[in-house]
């Protein structure tokens, strides 16, 4: 296997890789445990760990800020509100057997793994033993998050209010559907 | 590292949370498989990133995650709402837009 | 250069800062937002008049010369090479247009400050009108096509909120919603259109465009053709011509002041304004007035849209129907002008159709504000106003006149000479749609005329002579907010076509509007266009003795279809069976919206949402229920046959599972959001993996 020979070629940081694929390790069986647990709670729990983990790939990848920023809005706001969400529908605390779809395995499981094959098989074969090059020297600290900045105000200024407008949109949204009337 | 390594737990991730949104009935379940999709997608954008160098993957990223913050606010609030109607936020019961 | 005309972009900007000055304070202004949206249009209309003078001034000291247009422009975005302008471009036609629009707006305003007195949605009113006159002269002034874009489209808006003002009532809001609709499927040519004009030209601006197209400076005849075409479209849209005209009737639905406003010198004008603004991409594009022409796109439909306009107006009993048919055939006569090459009449016969037509639709509130309880129905609720309401008998009897064409009275010296040039161009099929319009324009005018103003009050104008007979008065016009913008109205109708009177050989109008079209007066090169034929009464003649036969026979016939009960003609149209024919088929508008409504929309949305129906129901149903019913078979037939002589538990397992396959694969139209998640992503798995084998 050429995949498998060059994870273990002599010009591969093999620090870095053990690290990532036990963070690998960690995050698949978390999400597998979000998508399978019969506890709502342990189901949430687990996605922290996902997100987590997905943030310490982000570092791995040299992308600092984006590493923090995930970790504030994931782990501190969006999985509050995820705690919230079972909390305010009253979801049992305990195991529930009434989490999945009768039979629902039936067509998520084929349907799932046809989509990992097809994707694992073009990834594979287009990409072959490609090599992040580079120490990502310069792409963290305060001068890379001065680029980023830089970037979001001038290039990808438009989607910036485009998301602007999303993000107001939502907060409204989400005050008209939720409050009591 | 192999640009793969990433490319492909993105893969895993992603098949994880189709294989969620398709069997999972408790409707935040759902919500956080639809997380979990997202997340993956951050992961391929940033390791191309680093690829080619540059850092407009991060941009994205970045937006991604807020967007994603905003679809839960509203998911959410959506959610609460069917559940102060009906009692249940099991997808089963949504059926109205039975063809 | 002038200050005036350097500052002109201030004109539009006023009315929107007004805008949202009423939406914010005007619930709280002892007027209720009306005192904000009057000045701001006060304030145009001054910026106006003084950009009208400096232009006139401008052309006046420039002996002869070329003049040129006067543009200010802002960056306003940048997209690759191409920059995009915001700004103003102030020519002869552009000042007429702005001096127009601002004058009406603030007459109609003053106006509707008496007419919509009271109403629930007051300042949302005014806020509306507001910026519809702002989005009028956004365009007007529009240096480039996007920002003309921008202005059309605030119309569009203002228009629906306009017209579905009274919206609880159902009928008005559909009026609305059709008006939006019917004017968005023409918006499609618009955008098209720039597109083209894009491709074309690369550049955006509107004196670029005209230059380079009027030089012959681009590379493919039949593009410009096919922009001139699309363009066209949105402005048959935008003004009701044929075959789209059916909109403008029904938006009447809205307050007097707004159709007032609609369909004198905004909205509708557009279109025409649209085509006189790009005149050298409509003129070459589509070969005008070239030797042995006799029709082009732009002609015919204008002529087509004068006749059956006309037609129509004859079969209305609701008086602002009249008026709204009315105005159709008159914009066909504009866009018939354009046609032939008549630019100047064309713009003159907008400038004085302002005045006549804003006056008849005021007088036509004005009779339902006092004369007959708010009905407009002239068949039940009028008659014999005219000596109770005589300000606005005076200006009503005026316009008409001008309307008709009738000697010395501002429609006549606008009328004559799109009719005349059509026959100087040798377009001779149009100058007989020109006179033929005449006759009967004269003729439903007079019938209008007589059943709203002679004869016998009826309905709430009898309800209304009796009020009077109590109050011991002779006569109870409206208040002056109503009759004061008459008057002036009414003056205007007459005088303003003395600015290019031919019969006198005064031609100011053209003098300062000319330099604007890009091309040249004169024979000779074939991007040119011909000058206007000389004036004389026998040319004339024919049309106006069509007018006063016109004017004769309706006159004969209303008095005696509607002077006595005892007519012989009353009713006609129920006993002869070729009349009656003919009078069904104009009362339904020549079945032109059951065209649209029951056999285009139908033909096309119906078959194919059946054509989705049945798919669902026998393809993906029946793929389903194969798999499923196959499912169950096998189990059946494994219970039947093999169950004797094996296992019980083995078989059942199997019918089970089988069972569970059909289950799991029966509900596709489940309604459940799980199904269609999954729908989507197999979908996606097996749309990858085709790519997957057809790339390998």
């Amino acid at each position: 296997m050429q995949f498998a020979s060059a994870i273990f070629a002599a010009d591969v940081e093999v620090a870095q890789t053990i690290g990532f694929g036990i963070i690998a390790a960690v995050m698949i069986v978390a999400a597998l445990n979000v998508v399978l647990s019969k506890n709502v709670v342990h189901a949430a729990l687990s996605l922290v760990a996902v997100m987590a983990g997905a943030a310490a790939q982000y570092l791995l990848l040299a992308a600092e800020f984006v590493a923090v920023t995930q970790v504030l809005v994931y782990i501190g706001a969006v999985m509050v509100l995820f705690l919230f969400g079972v909390m305010l529908t009253r979801a049992k605390l305990g195991k529930d057997t009434d989490l999945n779809n009768d039979k629902g395995w039936l067509l998520g499981l084929p349907i799932a793994l046809l989509l990992l094959v097809v994707m694992a098989y073009v990834l594979i074969d287009s990409f072959q033993d490609d090599q992040i090059s580079g120490s990502g020297e310069g792409r963290i600290g305060a001068s890379a998050n001065i680029l980023l900045s830089d970037r979001i105000f001038s290039t990808y200024a438009l989607p910036f209010w485009a998301l602007s407008f999303v993000l107001l949109a939502a907060v409204i949204g989400a005050i008209v559907l939720a409050r009591k009337d | 590292m192999l640009i793969n390594m990433f490319l492909l737990l993105g893969a895993i991730l992603f098949c994880i949370g189709v294989y969620g949104v398709i069997a999972r009935k408790n409707a935040v379940l759902v919500l956080m498989s639809i997380e979990l999709i997202l997340n993956s997608v951050n992961i391929n954008l940033l390791a191309f990133d680093r690829l080619n160098g540059g850092n407009d993957g991060a941009v994205f990223a970045l937006y991604i995650i807020a967007v994603a913050a905003a679809e839960v606010g509203v998911g959410l609030a959506m959610v609460l709402l069917i559940f102060r109607n009906r009692k249940t936020i099991s997808l089963d019961d949504l059926s109205e837009m039975k063809g | 250069m002038g200050w005036f005309l350097e500052n002109a972009w201030l004109i539009p900007v006023i009315p929107g800062v007004a805008f949202f000055l009423i939406i914010f304070f005007g619930k709280r202004m002892p007027r209720g937002g009306s005192e904000i949206g009057i000045a701001s249009m006060a304030a145009s209309l001054v910026l106006a008049s003084g950009a009208a003078y400096q232009w006139i001034n401008r052309v006046d000291e420039s002996h002869g010369e070329e003049v040129h247009a006067v543009l200010s422009r802002w960056e306003w975005f940048r997209i690759g090479d191409l920059r995009v302008s915001i700004g103003s471009h102030i020519d002869g036609l552009a000042v007429v247009m702005l001096l127009l629009v601002a004058f009406i707006s603030t007459l109609v305003q003053i106006y509707s400050t008496e007419y919509v007195r009271g109403d629930r949605r007051y300042t949302h009113f005014f806020a509306s009108i507001t910026l519809f006159s702002a989005g009028m002269l956004t365009m007007v002034l529009a240096p480039n096509m996007v920002q003309l874009l921008l202005g059309w489209e605030i119309m569009g808006l203002c228009s629906f909120l306009l017209i579905g003002h009274w919206w609880e009532e159902r009928a008005n809001s559909e009026a609305a919603l059709k008006a939006f609709w019917t004017v968005r499927v023409g918006d499609m040519g618009l955008l098209v259109g720039i597109a083209m004009l894009l491709a074309i030209f690369n550049t955006l601006e509107i004196g670029e465009i005209n230059e380079a197209a009027a030089a012959g400076d681009f590379d493919s005849k039949s593009m410009l053709m096919w922009a001139a075409v699309a363009l066209f479209i949105a402005c048959i849209g935008k003004s009701g011509q044929f075959p789209l005209h059916t909109w403008l009737p029904d938006a009447m639905a809205g307050p007097t002041p707004v159709s007032s406003l609609l369909h004198s010198s905004t909205m509708v004008v557009a279109g025409v304004f649209l085509v006189a603004r790009l005149y050298p991409v409509f003129h070459i594009g589509l070969d005008m007035n070239i030797a042995g022409q006799q029709f082009n796109l732009v002609a015919v439909i204008g002529g087509i849209t004068v006749l059956i306009a006309a037609g129509l107006a004859f079969v209305q009993n609701d008086i602002k129907k009249v008026l709204a048919y009315s105005t159709v055939s008159q914009l066909g006569y504009m866009m018939m002008g354009l046609g032939v090459g008549a630019w100047t009449a064309a713009v003159f016969h907008i400038f004085t159709h302002a005045f006549f037509k804003c006056a008849l639709f005021l007088c036509a509130g004005s009779v339902a504000h006092t004369g007959s309880h708010h009905s407009f129905d002239m068949k039940k609720d009028m008659g014999g106003l005219r000596k109770k309401m005589p300000i606005t008998f005076g200006v009503w009897i005026v316009s008409t006149a001008a309307l008709c064409g009738i000697p010395f009275v501002s429609g006549f010296f606008s009328k004559d000479e799109i009719i005349d040039s059509a026959k100087h161009n040798d377009y001779t099929m149009f100058y007989i749609v020109g006179i033929v319009g005449a006759f009967m324009t004269t003729a439903y005018m007079t019938r209008a005329t007589y059943l709203t103003f002679f004869g016998k009050s009826r309905g709430g104008a009898e309800h209304f002579e009796h009020e009077l007979h109590h109050d011991h008065k002779e006569s109870k016009d409206s208040p002056w907010q109503i009759t004061v913008p008459l008057i002036i109205l009414g003056v205007l109708a007459v005088v303003s076509g003395y600015l290019n009177a031919a019969p006198f050989k005064w031609h100011w109008f053209e003098h300062w509007t000319e330099s604007s079209i890009g091309l040249h007066f004169g024979e000779g090169s074939a991007f040119e266009i011909p000058h206007p034929p000389v004036f004389s009464w026998l040319a004339a003649a024919p049309g106006l003795a069509l007018v006063a036969a016109g004017f004769a026979i309706s006159l004969l016939l209303s008095r005696a279809v509607f002077g006595s009960d005892k007519s012989p003609l009353q009713g006609l149209t129920q006993r002869n069976a070729v009349l009656g024919a003919g009078h069904k088929f104009l009362v339904n508008k020549y079945y032109l919206d059951v065209l649209y409504e029951k056999i285009i929309v139908r033909g096309i949305a119906y078959p194919i949402s059946k054509a989705a129906y049945w798919t669902n129901q026998h393809i993906l149903d029946g793929i389903v229920n194969t798999v499923g019913k196959t499912g169950r078979r096998t189990g059946d037939l494994v219970y039947k046959y093999i169950d004797q002589g094996l296992v019980d538990g083995a078989v059942n397992g199997s019918g089970t599972t089988a069972r569970g396959a059909g289950g799991a694969l029966q509900p596709v139209q489940s309604g459940k959001v799980n199904m269609y998640g999954a729908l989507l992503f197999g979908a996606a798995a097996v749309g990858g993996l085709v790519l997957v084998l057809v790339n390998t």
